[in-house]
């Protein structure tokens, strides 16, 4: 029960973080219909921006929790920047050019993200200094959830309501889900379109920013190649779970971190990325257009 | 003019904002050192500066440019002539057929061997154009099947001896059986759906390759696959030299196929596919049969490719077959312009050519390759040679023809 236990809460750690990414993904695709395959390399370098910024505060002897939030709002603040000029550089050109391309001018940009990093930075794995102080009341299930674990749930999941409180409620998300329902009509009643598009980038990559920080502080080690899988896996799960859907992504994955850590701890180890593609191409026969998705009637 | 220079200060001083930390600063957490690189702020500062005014003047040429497009059709009129005339048309042919024979006369065996990994990728290409360009079903895991066609024979080659020749036809129907094998599921599913399922399948077949140890000898590969035999002893550069003749032909048999069969009736009911699904069902044609078959069509050619890949390198591994590879290859496809025969012959030369001879700044090509592909996208997103629909045109019809139907209309 113990191991179960272990493998449950590895799996939700696990599925936040991608549920962190994959809201990104699926804001994008929801708004505009483009898969941001660059969308990895913003989590990448906002867990770059966080090594560097604790890398330098680690100088000035200042208590561990302060370097952790500073670490974290500026890693959120450099990925969001780099998501807007993403935008504004590759996407919004070819707003209405053939999807393919935008896709193309996608794979491109990861390419070169994650070649820019690697030149300005380095190619081997850096240890990102552990950040989050162990809970005294966790030091009994320790072997269960780690405490930075328990940061990257809580965090997860605050940043979830706040996401929802935010596209429910404010002027902004209103706008976003008039924009994401048809574009040309929001466009008619005076939404402004494009400023819609720049601020879902920002937020979706202020996500994965933070999905960065986290997991990064949690594994311990990053390198530049961190966020091509991480993408995959977070493109998976919103896949999975209804592109375009918002809880959609979140249950798609949360699924997708327990299949992985399940099938690790009771199946194998070496198969555990064969296992979520699997699963997604199983689901996705059965239910073609995803958990949640909504299904669109095609017109001629 | 001043407004230019204050936007391009503006980018200027964003882009060192947005640059600062990883680019100036490199921290070693280890023994808790930074070094500060102020010189690369000035670099970038300097660099994005100038880049801008250069944006904008592309942005501006592209945008009257469209304006222009039907007055000014000067470069419409040499494509035209490039791809129509015969005058003009077949001497070029000839020219570069007599150039691609004389190439290993010409040049040495490292440069034939890059020939010969671009005119795979031309086969490649090619293969996945008929999914991607013709039947428009977006396939991110087509490498997938090239791996099968390199395993194929590289096992069959180091447990029973077999021949390149039998192992051959053998990989190019594996390989259309794993394209059926991955059409069946993907039937119901459209668009990003497919791109990601498609991008699954490649995935797990690269995991099985590397993780299946007692069969393919995981991710450390196989090694000492036989050359394949032309009849007669050759020495290693008289093989390169035989493979790459082999290529070139398997490239213009594979063009002359995916030419008869883009105006077949196969080929019609991909394009109509591609264009209307419910349509296209409504005119009779059978969905799953036309899917499929573009599948496995394009499969085909892959499995063919990676047989002779295998047998070229005369070593795989897993490491040759990954995502990046599909971005590649998709791209080719692309960035030559969809659907079009010359431009993806075209793209694949660009896009591995390059990179190899960018090897002198080898740390910057792949970055210098990504930042391309962006470019080439924002200034030219119908591809290097926009592929041309057939139609019925009356204006083409002859003078005479028009006045025998006046006849007969007015008798």
């Amino acid at each position: 029960m113990e191991y179960f236990f272990q493998l449950f809460f590895a799996g939700l750690t696990k599925g936040s973080i991608y549920a962190l990414i994959a809201l990104g993904y699926t804001m994008v695709y929801g708004i505009i219909q483009l898969i941001n395959f660059a969308h990895g390399e913003i989590y990448m370098i906002g867990a770059f921006t966080a090594l560097i910024v604790a890398g330098v505060l680690s100088v000035f002897n200042l208590p561990v929790a302060a370097i952790f939030v500073i670490v974290t709002l500026v890693a959120i603040l450099y990925s969001s920047a780099y998501g807007y000029t993403i935008e504004k550089i590759a996407y919004k050109p070819l707003r209405n050019a053939p999807r393919l391309s935008a896709l193309i001018s996608a794979i491109g940009m990861s390419i070169f993200l994650q070649n820019y990093v690697l030149l300005a930075q380095t190619s081997d794995f850096l240890p990102f200094p552990s950040l989050i102080k162990e809970f005294e009341f966790l030091r009994p299930y320790n072997h269960i959830l780690s405490s930075s674990g328990l940061v990257i749930i809580v965090s997860t999941f605050i940043a979830m309501v706040l996401l929802s409180l935010y596209i429910k409620f404010t002027r902004m998300g209103k706008a976003m889900r008039a924009t994401a329902q048809d574009k040309k009509m929001a466009l008619l009643l005076g939404i402004n379109v494009d400023r819609v598009i720049s601020t879902t980038f920002v937020v979706g990559s202020a996500l994965a920013a933070l999905g960065g920080v986290l997991i990064a502080n949690h594994i311990g080690q990053i390198n530049f190649f961190i966020g091509f899988i991480a993408g995959i896996k977070a493109f998976t799960a919103a896949v999975l779970g209804g592109i375009g859907s918002i809880p959609g992504a979140v249950l798609g994955a949360l699924i997708l971190g327990w299949t992985e850590s399940f099938s690790t701890g009771y199946i194998s180890s070496d198969y555990q990325d064969v296992f979520a593609f699997i699963l997604l191409v199983v689901i996705l026969i059965f239910k073609p257009s995803g958990i949640l998705g909504k299904k669109t009637d095609q017109k001629v | 003019m001043f407004s230019e220079i204050k936007k391009s200060l503006l980018v200027s001083v964003w882009f060192m904002f947005l640059t600062f930390p990883i680019m100036v600063v490199k921290v070693n957490t280890i023994e808790n050192t930074i070094i500060w690189r102020w010189e690369n702020l000035v670099l970038v500062g300097f660099g994005s500066f100038f880049l801008s005014f250069l944006w904008r003047f592309m942005h501006n040429k592209k945008a009257t440019k469209r304006r222009q497009d039907y007055k000014d059709a000067l470069s419409k009129i040499f494509y035209d002539n490039l791809i129509e005339n015969k005058k003009v048309f077949v001497p070029i042919i000839i020219a570069l057929i007599i150039f691609i024979l004389l190439f290993p006369k010409l040049f040495s065996t490292y440069q034939v061997t890059i020939m010969t990994t671009a005119l795979i990728y031309i086969v490649l290409g090619l293969g996945l154009n008929v999914v991607v360009g013709f039947a428009g079903l977006l396939d991110l895991g087509y490498v997938a099947f090239y791996a099968v066609g390199a395993y194929t024979y590289a096992l069959l080659n180091f447990n029973y001896d077999i021949s390149f020749w039998v192992a051959l036809p053998l990989a190019g129907a594996l390989g259309a059986l794993a394209g059926i094998l991955l059409g069946f599921p993907v039937l119901r599913l459209r668009g990003d759906y497919l791109a990601i399922v498609t991008l699954g399948f490649g995935e797990i077949i690269r995991l099985v390759l590397e993780n299946w140890g007692e069969v393919t000898h995981g991710p450390s590969g196989i090694a000492g696959i036989e050359r394949p035999n032309f009849g007669f002893d050759l020495s290693i550069v008289g093989s390169i030299n035989a493979i790459y003749y082999f290529v070139f032909l398997f490239v213009l048999v594979t063009i002359f196929f995916t030419n008869r069969l883009q105006n077949s009736r196969i080929g019609r009911a991909w394009v109509a596919l591609r264009e209307d699904e419910i349509a296209c069902q409504a005119m009779g044609v059978d969905k799953t049969k036309t899917k499929l078959s573009a599948f496995a069509f394009g499969a085909t050619w892959a499995g063919f490719m990676g047989a002779v890949f295998a047998a070229k390198t005369t070593f795989i591994n897993p490491a040759s077959f990954t995502f990046l590879e599909s971005a590649i290859i998709l791209s080719i496809v692309v960035l030559g312009g969809m659907g079009s025969i010359p431009g993806v012959i075209l793209g694949a030369l660009i896009l591995i050519l390059l990179p190899e001879y960018l090897r002198a700044f080898s740390e910057y090509r792949m970055l210098i390759f990504g930042g391309a592909m962006v470019l080439m996208m924002v200034f030219r997103p119908q591809g290097l040679i926009k592929s041309k629909r057939r139609r019925y045109n009356f204006e083409s019809m002859s003078k005479k023809q028009l006045k025998e139907r006046q006849n007969a209309a007015s008798s």
